[in-house]
């Protein structure tokens, strides 16, 4: 009984130690989290106003500007990039969820598996080396094109996951309507997998909106405003990077700023992502 | 109980050659290596409602399935034998099974709306994109037509643009024969559908099951032997041997094959001694 009662005792101290330090852990990661984002919004806030929003940089020495161009050349660069992952993307995805068997299927699988632990700036190289130095100037198209390969592993596997997830039975359906099997994949199966591929598409996006290392010799940066994506252009990711290490304390504030704007920018993706998946317990 | 000779039963219980709207013969069909079902002939009388019943695993509904030519649409699956429809083999090379479809169609064991459509486009889905017809007018009237064939215009008349899946179960599988019917089939196969519905669906779909036999050739798969015996006016009991291979033991008309089955194994399911 006394034996029973002290291993009783240690037990419920180790249970004890055990609750306390998963605790202290987790508590660590969100603080930690938390702590960032409370960092970034306390120093960023006070860099956020009209003219931070919409002015050009302003040269050295001359205190004021914003990011305007940076905000509409990551955003010319995101959606470029999504002009080309999505198709390549979602149609792999089609391949690997309905046609792809055997040793062809895995191998675009692991392929796709390894190309998302491809460091950024390994990809940044090779789009520099296909896009820059033939055409002998840094380009906006260069950079989208880094990002889309940066986006295409996480498009591929959402896409099928998303596709796999759709029945059988609803593809089945329009074959025995007589639709021929691409009918039933626009009109039906696609459909029924959009709020996925959506998701997706929105990690995606937020996983390379805040990329800065594909950007070093892609973009490269501009002081203009730059729409032709032909041209150097201006990101928030790269003016973040500038004016950090800048010795100007204006500078650092706007690279606070600029965090921060790209820190909302994640968050509204996440926040989409989850709405794009909205009701989906009530689908099934 | 006298014994019988296996598969002198196995043909057609219909003698006049113009009344067989649907005629498989030697179907065979195969999962990969695995042979699921072995030489199923059968013959399907025009504007009647013939049963396919058995055990499960006997293959019955690999059997549906290769009457539409969509169990190859499965990767590895396969098929060999004839089905002839009004004196053309749907098998033939020349014949595009995409076609072939949409004249014998298909309503499957649970309901399937497509669940991003309404009820509206669900039922117009078939002519909408086969090319049938694109004219908006043209597609409500099929719509109404469609939907008042299988007994659901009245309940939905007023929320056709609500989503498919605010129906009930049984709406929802009315809605798949509505959808069948609109693309104006000869041939509509039934794969146990009343399956996952409640006793009161059952019976609205097996009501609407005679209605459809004086218009089309209905086959139903089921293994609820009621419901056969109910609906149908011929019958086919289809078993699995020993490696889990099908075919057909006996087809009769109903009456016969629940009164005077000549199988002994037919007499041992319709009694429940197995199954």
């Amino acid at each position: 009984m006394i034996a029973g009662a002290r291993l009783a005792a240690s037990r419920r101290v180790s249970g004890l130690v055990g609750v306390i330090l998963t605790g202290f852990c987790s508590a660590l990661a969100a603080g930690l989290l938390i702590l960032i984002l409370g960092y970034v919004v306390v120093q960023g806030w006070g860099a956020i106003n009209p003219a931070f929003l919409t002015q050009l940089p302003h040269p050295v020495g001359v205190s004021g500007g914003g990011v305007a161009n940076g905000i509409v050349g990551t955003l010319i660069i995101v959606a470029l990039a999504m002009l080309m992952a999505v198709p390549v993307g979602v149609l792999t995805g089609l391949y690997l969820a309905i046609y792809g068997r055997g040793l062809t299927a895995e191998c675009v699988r692991f392929l796709a598996e390894v190309l998302s632990g491809v460091p950024s700036i390994a990809i940044g190289l090779f789009a520099y080396t296909i896009l820059v130095q033939p055409f002998r100037h840094f380009s906006g198209l260069s950079a989208a094109f880094a990002f889309a390969i940066l986006m295409l592993p996480l498009m591929i596997r959402t896409s099928e996951e998303a596709i796999r997830g759709v029945p059988t039975a609803i593809r089945e359906g329009a074959l025995a309507l007589g639709l021929p099997d691409y009918g039933g994949v626009i009109h039906v199966v696609l459909p029924a997998a959009r709020p996925l591929i959506v998701t997706g598409l929105l990690l995606a996006i937020a996983r390379v909106t805040g990329e800065t290392a594909p950007l070093l010799f892609t973009a490269f940066g501009s002081e203009f405003w730059e729409l032709n994506p032909g041209n150097p252009m201006a990101t928030l990711a790269m003016q973040i990077f500038k004016y950090a290490i800048s010795p100007y304390d204006d500078w650092h504030r706007q690279a606070w700023g600029g965090a921060l704007l790209l820190i909302l920018a994640v968050l509204v993706l996440n926040v989409g992502a989850r709405w794009a998946l909205r009701g989906r317990a009530k689908r099934s | 109980m006298q014994m019988t000779v296996v598969g002198a039963t196995n043909d057609a219980p219909v003698e006049d050659e113009a009344d067989v709207a649907l005629r498989a013969r030697s179907i065979s069909a195969w999962y990969g290596t695995k042979l699921a079902i072995r030489d199923v002939s059968l013959d399907f009388r025009r504007h009647s409602i013939s049963a396919i019943m058995g055990p499960s695993g006997c293959g019955k509904t690999t059997f549906l399935r290769c009457l539409n030519r969509i169990h190859e649409s499965a990767l590895g699956a396969r098929t060999t034998g004839e089905v002839m429809l009004d004196g053309t083999n749907i098998y033939d090379p020349d014949v595009n099974p995409v076609v072939t479809r949409r004249r014998i169609g298909m309503v499957f064991q649970r309901p399937n709306p497509f669940p991003t459509m309404t009820i509206f486009e669900n039922v117009v889905s078939g002519p909408r994109y086969t090319g049938l017809s694109g004219n908006p007018r043209e597609l409500r009237d099929i719509a109404e037509e469609a939907l008042r064939g299988a007994a659901l215009f009245d309940e939905v008349k007023d929320k056709l643009d609500d989503p498919a899946l605010s129906l009930s179960g049984g709406q929802q599988q009315r809605l798949c024969i509505a959808r069948a019917l609109a693309v104006q089939p000869e041939v509509l196969l039934m794969d146990e559908p009343t399956s996952a519905l409640d006793p009161l669906s059952t019976l609205k779909i097996e009501e609407l099951m005679e209605q459809l036999a004086t218009a089309y050739t209905v086959v139903i798969v089921t293994h609820n032997l009621q419901q056969a015996a109910r609906v149908s006016h011929y019958a086919a009991f289809m078993l699995g041997d020993a490696d889990r291979v099908g075919s057909v033991i006996e087809y009769a008309p109903t009456q016969q094959i629940f009164t005077h089955p000549t199988d002994r194994r037919t007499e041992d399911y319709i009694t429940g001694r197995f199954g």
